[in-house]
């Protein structure tokens, strides 16, 4: 296997303030190593989206990022509810996410359908009562 | 469009940044649903919100959206002041609606090159 730069954050899911600090230090990591804007901006969305996804609904868990040559890869693990209809979390304007995080400018159901959009694979294992892990392949 | 343009098209004052006052800005995107900035907007556009959370600043950052106009006379806090800052962003403050903001800047033709949103 090739050598990769590894990334890992805890990702606090009680602190919605901090939502996001994950995202931004690995776009600055990206940026420092020189990596092209369009891919930065793809990275970052797909990210970003994931970890707040992890706030609204999960309580929080892991990120992790990998950065080889070819590909960076995503990795989102929580141990929160799981997701109950995979296919139905996909569909744009779906959201399960309570009220007041709505009044926090989220839930409005584009998340996962982001996630897919700025990844080139997207894989999402979960188990109800669990958790659920989101793998995101970004090509470069 | 020069963003001392659109602070004086807006009736504006800058918050924090003014050392960018003379940045060239190209689109805008007005919303106050953060998923929906993050799927639509175009990189570096002007962001026009009614939000004032932290989050609005880490969302911005996604995209490089370095200058964001707050109406609807919404003032950030001074946490989203200081995120602003470290990210190097402009944050500007008007009284008027988000509908007017919008159309004042889109009549002065921002982002209506095709890149408006």
């Amino acid at each position: 296997m090739k050598e990769s730069l590894n990334l890992h954050f805890p990702v606090d899911g009680e602190d919605f303030t901090s939502a996001g600090q994950a995202s931004v230090q690995v776009k600055k990591t990206l940026r420092q190593i020189g990596l092209h804007p369009e891919i930065i901006r793809r990275v970052s969305v797909a990210m970003y989206e994931g970890e707040i996804n992890m706030v609204i609904h999960a309580g929080g868990g892991e990120a992790d990022v990998h950065v080889y040559e070819d590909r960076i890869e995503i990795i989102l693990t929580d141990h929160g509810p799981g997701i109950a209809n995979i296919d139905q979390a996909m569909q744009e304007g779906f959201s399960t996410a309570p009220d007041k995080i709505r009044s926090l400018g989220f839930g409005a159901g584009m998340g996962l359908p982001n996630m897919k959009r700025n990844s080139d694979s997207l894989r999402i294992e979960s188990t109800l009562g669990v958790g659920t892990t989101i793998y995101m392949t970004i090509n470069l | 469009m020069k963003i001392a343009t659109i602070k004086e098209l807006l009736d504006a004052e800058v918050v924090c940044g003014n050392e960018y006052i003379d940045r060239e800005m190209n689109s805008a995107f007005g919303s106050d649903m953060m998923s929906d900035v993050l799927a639509y907007a175009n990189n570096q556009a002007v962001l026009i919100t009614g939000l004032v959370n932290p989050q609005v600043i880490r969302t911005a950052e996604m995209l490089d959206m370095l200058c964001i106009v707050f109406v609807r006379g919404k003032t950030p806090t001074a946490e989203v002041v200081a995120l602003a800052k470290e990210s190097g962003m402009i944050l500007l403050r008007s009284e008027k609606k988000m509908y007017e903001a919008c159309g004042r800047l889109y009549e002065a033709g921002l982002g209506r090159n095709g890149d408006c949103v």
